[in-house]
């Protein structure tokens, strides 16, 4: 018996531990050496390459935009998403036709949605500033990606339009576990629909949103792809992740240390906030599963 | 949440039932004008981007810099034939397939072997071997690029090639894969096994000739998952590919960046690029959403 496990599970832990484990573990230690990425690891400088990292106001600036990119993203897809989700979620026309509408930008790749934002967005001849022309308005001189100040809300914009459709049907996919006869109880009760749905669907819905408020808040910090194709982490880095950080300077500037350095600093940060969250928010979730679990089997 | 135990066939369940008995009922909250209105809102705004896109690859770059906002007006198939003649875009297409499909037979094959002692054996360790695939759920690819590139391309002289892309984008899909299929080879009734071993097949027999078949619904969701992500991947690929190896996403943002003043170009060669996954969308869209949602409940 011990050589089927072996047979069966062997295939998988050899491709998980040679490209998934071992480079984790090399990250870390390239992270303790200065390396521009030949030659042998040899100059080891123990933590140096952490207290640049952190002392860099760029990639500082960069933890920064990712944390307000993960708070900017459940604070907008979560009403939009539960509003679209509630209104959507009875008989109508069309409704499995809207359903995968909504999921579109989901599917496509965050390159692709990237590049026809980018066109997009162009700087007074893009559609959006001509629109927005139409009704008397002016977009930034530079164009909404090449301004400091407007960069990072219009890379969330972007992600927002891309994102917001795996929370409806997500959502959507969770209204329809709430039984109908508790609605119709609480309308006998006399209750209108905003408070039924208020004090009913919500709460009922409450392990669907969090869990994915936590792949939300995941997918945000190892934000990458659009960025990379909407401004590159500029201008004057405004828009920078830590993704974009490690990149730049591993790739363009061969400073594998640092970037080793950034990345375990990544997959910390990421780490805590996932825990935290476990800790927080999810556990009332696990709480509950349990007797549940037990009863099942 | 009494569906964690098994996402395939259980999600659906409900959601059937709650459907047809909310029609069989006279349904309660019928959609009026309102809601109708806000609908068509929603569908604007997704759907805005990408048919502008669409018809901006049958206009000018004339028309597009006169009237941006407007219809093709003639319409012109110069941008599409354009792509469509070019020999880059067919090799990118060719080399995102071929990726795809490997990565898919790796995640599918390993991530349903691997699930099946974890779901059906019980032997000392087995939760333990479990979390380690649940933490890998947290290892971004991000935090190894660096090492990565090194391994594959240099290491492993795997640079430019199918596999060297593959290969690690199947080893960070398998513990999505094992975690979702688990509670699915679970769900699956006991009676069966133990009929199997009385008939005097042996365990591996029975992964092979009875297990295999009937996990197929919960395999094509993986695989659909696993093929939707490898398709759109940008990072890795951006830095083991190059040249005559680049995929899809990559040819796109070069031929933006080279060409960003053509628009109508950029338009037509992004149209045709997303054409593949759209299709294959539709067709698997129930078991994305399948995938997603067990994953979420899982």
């Amino acid at each position: 018996m011990r050589l089927e496990i072996l047979f069966f599970v062997a295939p998988a832990l050899c491709l998980f531990g040679f490209f998934v484990v071992w480079p984790i573990a090399k990250a870390i230690q390239f992270s303790l050496y200065r390396w521009k990425g030949f030659g042998p690891l040899v100059d080891f400088v123990g933590l140096q390459n952490y207290v640049a990292v952190l002392q860099n106001e760029v990639f500082t600036d960069a933890l920064v935009h990712n944390l307000i990119i993960v708070v900017a993203s459940i604070a907008l897809q979560l009403p939009l998403g539960l509003a679209i989700a509630l209104l959507l979620n009875r008989t109508m026309w069309g409704q499995g036709a809207l359903r995968t509408i909504i999921f579109v930008p989901y599917v496509l790749a965050e390159v692709i949605a990237g590049v026809i934002w980018f066109q997009l967005l162009q700087p007074r001849y893009g559609v959006v500033d001509t629109l927005l022309a139409a009704v008397g308005l002016q977009g930034p001189e530079q164009g909404w990606l090449g301004d400091p100040r407007y960069a990072l809300a219009t890379v969330i914009v972007v992600l927002t339009w891309k994102y917001l459709g795996l929370a409806v049907i997500l959502f959507l996919a969770g209204l329809q576990g709430v039984p109908p006869e508790l609605h119709e109880a609480a309308q006998i009760d006399g209750a209108s629909w905003w408070q039924s749905q208020r004090s009913i669907t919500i709460p009922l819905l409450g392990p669907t949103i969090r869990t994915w408020a936590f792949l939300s808040m995941i997918g945000s910090l190892q934000l990458f792809d659009m960025v990379w194709i909407l401004t590159k982490g500029g201008p004057a880095n405004s828009t920078m992740t830590m993704a974009t950080f490690l990149i730049t300077e591993g790739t363009k500037r061969q400073n594998y240390g640092t970037a080793a350095a950034a990345s375990v600093i990544l997959f910390v940060v990421a780490l805590v906030m996932a825990l935290l969250y476990q800790r927080l928010v999810l556990r009332r979730d696990t709480a509950a599963d349990r007797p549940e679990k037990k009863v099942k089997r | 949440m009494s569906t964690t135990t098994r996402p395939g066939p259980v999600t659906t369940g409900p959601a059937h039932r709650a459907e047809t008995s909310s029609r069989r009922r006279r349904p309660r909250h019928d959609a009026g004008p309102l809601v109708y209105g806000i609908a068509l809102v929603v569908v604007a705004v997704t759907l805005g981007p990408v048919v502008y896109g669409v018809l901006g690859g049958f206009r000018t770059n004339a028309q597009l810099a006169e009237a941006p906002a407007a219809m093709p007006d003639p319409w012109v198939l110069t941008n599409y034939v354009g792509v469509l003649s070019n020999p880059d875009f067919w090799r990118y297409t060719l080399n995102s397939t071929a990726i795809a499909v490997i990565t898919t037979a790796l995640v599918v094959l390993f991530g349903v072997m691997a699930a099946y002692p974890l779901a059906r054996y019980r032997f000392r360790g087995r939760e333990k071997l479990f979390m380690v695939f649940v933490t890998g759920l947290l290892f971004p690819a991000t935090v190894a690029i660096i090492p990565l590139f090194i391994l594959v391309s240099r290491d492993l002289g795997l640079g430019n090639t199918w596999w060297g892309v593959a290969l690690p984008q199947a080893a960070f899909g398998l513990p999505m894969t094992v975690v979702i299929l688990r509670p699915f080879l679970m769900a699956l009734p006991d009676e069966i096994e133990e009929a199997a071993l009385l008939d005097g097949a042996t365990r591996v027999g029975f992964f092979w000739r009875i297990l295999l078949p009937l996990s197929g619904p919960g395999m094509v969701t993986v695989g659909v998952l696993a093929f939707v992500g490898s398709w759109n991947s940008y990072l890795l690929p951006l830095l083991l590919l190059q040249d005559e190896t680049k995929t899809l996403p990559l040819g796109v943002a070069d031929f933006s960046s080279e060409h960003s003043a053509d628009t109508a170009g950029v338009f037509a060669f992004t149209t045709l690029a997303m054409i593949p996954a759209l299709i294959f969308f539709l067709a698997m869209q129930k078991r994305i959403v399948n995938g997603l949602q067990g994953a979420v409940k899982g």
